[in-house]
C-alpha cells in the first residue's frame, strides 16, 4: 500500500545491530562458561537470542507488509495463544460447540472488524456479544456440571488471546494530526517498550536479582529485575520519542504505564499457570515456551496503550 | 499419477493435524530410525491414527502404515481411497467369519515388505473413565512371529478433547504423542502376560506426560 517508512527501516537496521551484538555476547558467552552445552543458563540464553531472532524477522516482515500482513500475523498469534489458553482450561464435551464457535466465529469476526476499522463492533464483539452468546450455545448442550467455571474459562480465554491481543493491529487504525501513515511505527514503540522491559527485567534480574517480589507467584522474578528493567523500559521509550506522536516526556510516561501493565499482567498469567499446575503454556518457540508466555505482557498493556493515545492524541 | 496425489492429501492431512493440535513428538528413547516397528497406542479419537502419523518424522512416516478395520475404511471410494492410496492402511475385516485372509498374517507381510504398523490393541475408542481397555491379542501373535521387532508403546494425549465421538468439527487443543522406550516378547513369555507387560508399559509412558490439573 505504502513505501516502506524511512523511520521504519532505520528502527529495524538498530535492532538488527542490537540483536547481532546479542548473538556475539552469546556466542562468547557459551564459548566460556559452557562449552560443552552443559549450562543450562547459557543455553537458554542462546536460545532465546535463536528464536528473539525469528520473531523480530516475522515481524518487521509483517509490518513492512503493511496493514494485512500486520493483521494477519496478530491473527494467527491470537489463534495460537487461544490454543495454548483453551488447551489448559478443564473443558467438557459440552463445551465442544462453544470453544468451535470462539475459534472459527469469534477471531475471524474480530480481526475483520479491525481490518476494516469498524471501531463500534470490535470493541463490543468479545465483551458484549461473545460474552452473552458463549454461555448461551454452552447451556444447550445441557451439561451443568462446573458451568459457570467452564464459560468463564471460555470468556477469559476470547478476552486474553483474541480482544486484547487484537488491540496491536487495531492501532492501525488510529488517526492523529500530523501522524498520517505512521501508524504502525506506534505497534513498534510498543512491542519495543515491552519487549525491552521484559529482557532487560531478564537481564538486571541475572545480574542482580536478589529480593523476590512476588515468591508464591512467580519465583525467578526479583525487586532488582523489576526496578531496572522498568527504568530501562522507560529511558528506551523516551529515546524512541521521535518515532511517536508524543514528545520525550510523554512517551516516557506512556512506556511507564506499558511496563507496570505488562509486569502485572504477567503476573496474572503466571498465577493461572500455577493454578493449572504447568510451567510455561506451550512449546512452541524455543527457549520462551509458548506464544502465551512471550505475548502475556503484550496483552495487558496493549488495550490501554490503545485507549490512552486514542484519547489523548485521535480525532478518531 | 494416484501416488501423487496420494502424497499431496497426506501432507494436507498433516498440516491440517499441525494447525488443529500443533502436536509434539516425545521421544523417550531417542528419535527412531527406519527399522520396521510396531508402535501400539492408546484409542479415544478417529484422528490418532492422524496424530502419532504427523508426529512422526517425515521419512519414518512415509514407511509406517497403520492397521485399521477394512469395514469402516471401503465403505465408500473417498474413504477407500484415503485408506488404501494415502494412509496405505493395512485393512483388516473385523467379523472373523467374512475373512479371506489372516489378519496377523497380513501384518507380517507388512513388516517383512521394510513397514512400520501403527495399531490400537484395545481394538475400540476408550469412552470410559479407565485409561486403557484390555488389549487385544494380535498385538501378541504379531510379537511371537517376530521377536526382534522393536514393540513401542505410544500415548496419544487431548486429541479426544480436539475431536470428542460424536462431533464432526475438531477445535484447537495441543496434543502431544509421547513414544516411549521400545520392549519386546521374552521367549516363553505367556501370552496373559505378555499383554499385560505391554499394557503396564504404555499405562507408565501415559504417567510421564505433563498434564493440567483437574
Amino acid at each position: 500500500m505504502t513505501m516502506p517508512l524511512p523511520d521504519l527501516t532505520s528502527l529495524l537496521a538498530g535492532l538488527g545491530l542490537f540483536m547481532l551484538v546479542a548473538s556475539v555476547a552469546g556466542y562468547v558467552l557459551q564459548l566460556w562458561f559452557s562449552p560443552e552445552g552443559d549450562n543450562p543458563v547459557i543455553e537458554n540464553l542462546n536460545a532465546r537470542i535463536r528464536s528473539w531472532w525469528a520473531m523480530i524477522i516475522l515481524m518487521a516482515l509483517a509490518l513492512l507488509a503493511g496493514r494485512v500482513g500486520t493483521t494477519l500475523l496478530f491473527a494467527f498469534a491470537s489463534f495460537a495463544a487461544l490454543r495454548e489458553f483453551v488447551t489448559l482450561l478443564d473443558t467438557r464435551r459440552g463445551d465442544h460447540w462453544a470453544v468451535a464457535v470462539a475459534f472459527f466465529i469469534v477471531l475471524p469476526l474480530q480481526y475483520w472488524f479491525i481490518a476494516t476499522n469498524w471501531y463500534g463492533l470490535y470493541s463490543i464483539l468479545i465483551p458484549v456479544y461473545a460474552f452473552l452468546i458463549i454461555p448461551m450455545i454452552a447451556v444447550l448442550r445441557g451439561d451443568t456440571e462446573r458451568f459457570l467455571g467452564r464459560v468463564a474459562g471460555i470468556q477469559w480465554a476470547l478476552m486474553i488471546c483474541v480482544y486484547c491481543i487484537a488491540h496491536v493491529p487495531a492501532l492501525l487504525n488510529l488517526e492523529i494530526p500530523g501522524y498520517a501513515g505512521r501508524n504502525v511505527m506506534l505497534i513498534a514503540f510498543l512491542i519495543i517498550v515491552v519487549q525491552g522491559s521484559d529482557v532487560a527485567q531478564y537481564i538486571w534480574g541475572k545480574l542482580l536479582g536478589k529480593r523476590k517480589i512476588a515468591p508464591s507467584v512467580s519465583p525467578s522474578k526479583t525487586v532488582e529485575g523489576f526496578v531496572g528493567g522498568a527504568l530501562s523500559a522507560v529511558v528506551i521509550g523516551a529515546a524512541l520519542s521521535w518515532i511517536t506522536p508524543f514528545g520525550p516526556v510523554r512517551a516516557g510516561l506512556m512506556a511507564f504505564v506499558i511496563v507496570i501493565a505488562g509486569f502485572l499482567g504477567g503476573l496474572v498469567m503466571s498465577a493461572i499457570k500455577r493454578d493449572r499446575g504447568v510451567k510455561d503454556w506451550g512449546h512452541t518457540i524455543p527457549g520462551h515456551g509458548g506464544f502465551l508466555d512471550r505475548l502475556d505482557s503484550v496483552i495487558f498493556s496493549a488495550p490501554i496503550f490503545f485507549h490512552l493515545t486514542r484519547y489523548w492524541w485521535s480525532l478518531t | 499419477m494416484t501416488g501423487l496425489l496420494a502424497g499431496l492429501v497426506a501432507n494436507l492431512i498433516v498440516i491440517f493435524a499441525r494447525f488443529v493440535t500443533a502436536v509434539r513428538g516425545i521421544w523417550m528413547s531417542g528419535p527412531p530410525d527406519t527399522r520396521p516397528k510396531v508402535y501400539f497406542a492408546n484409542h479415544t479419537s478417529n484422528g490418532d491414527f492422524v496424530l502419532v502419523w504427523a508426529a512422526l518424522p517425515h521419512r519414518v512416516r512415509s514407511r509406517t502404515r497403520p492397521v485399521a478395520a477394512s469395514d469402516y475404511w471401503l465403505t465408500n471410494p473417498l474413504r477407500a481411497f484415503v485408506g488404501r492410496e494415502v494412509f496405505k492402511a493395512v485393512l483388516i475385516n473385523r467379523n472373523p467369519e467374512e475373512r479371506t485372509e489372516d489378519p496377523v498374517q497380513l501384518m507380517l507381510n507388512a513388516l517383512d515388505d521394510g513397514s512400520s504398523l501403527i495399531l490400537f490393541p484395545e481394538g475400540k475408542r476408550n469412552m470410559g473413565p479407565d485409561r486403557l481397555l484390555p488389549f487385544k491379542t494380535g498385538l501378541y501373535h504379531l510379537a511371537r512371529q517376530r521377536i526382534d521387532t522393536d514393540l513401542v508403546p505410544v500415548w496419544i494425549e487431548n486429541l479426544n478433547r480436539a475431536l470428542p465421538k460424536g462431533e464432526i468439527l475438531p477445535i484447537p487443543i495441543i496434543c502431544t504423542v509421547t513414544f516411549g522406550p521400545p520392549i519386546q516378547i521374552a521367549l516363553n513369555e505367556t501370552k496373559e502376560d505378555f499383554l499385560a507387560r505391554a499394557q503396564a508399559a504404555l499405562a507408565k509412558v501415559a504417567e510421564t506426560v505433563e498434564r493440567p490439573r483437574s
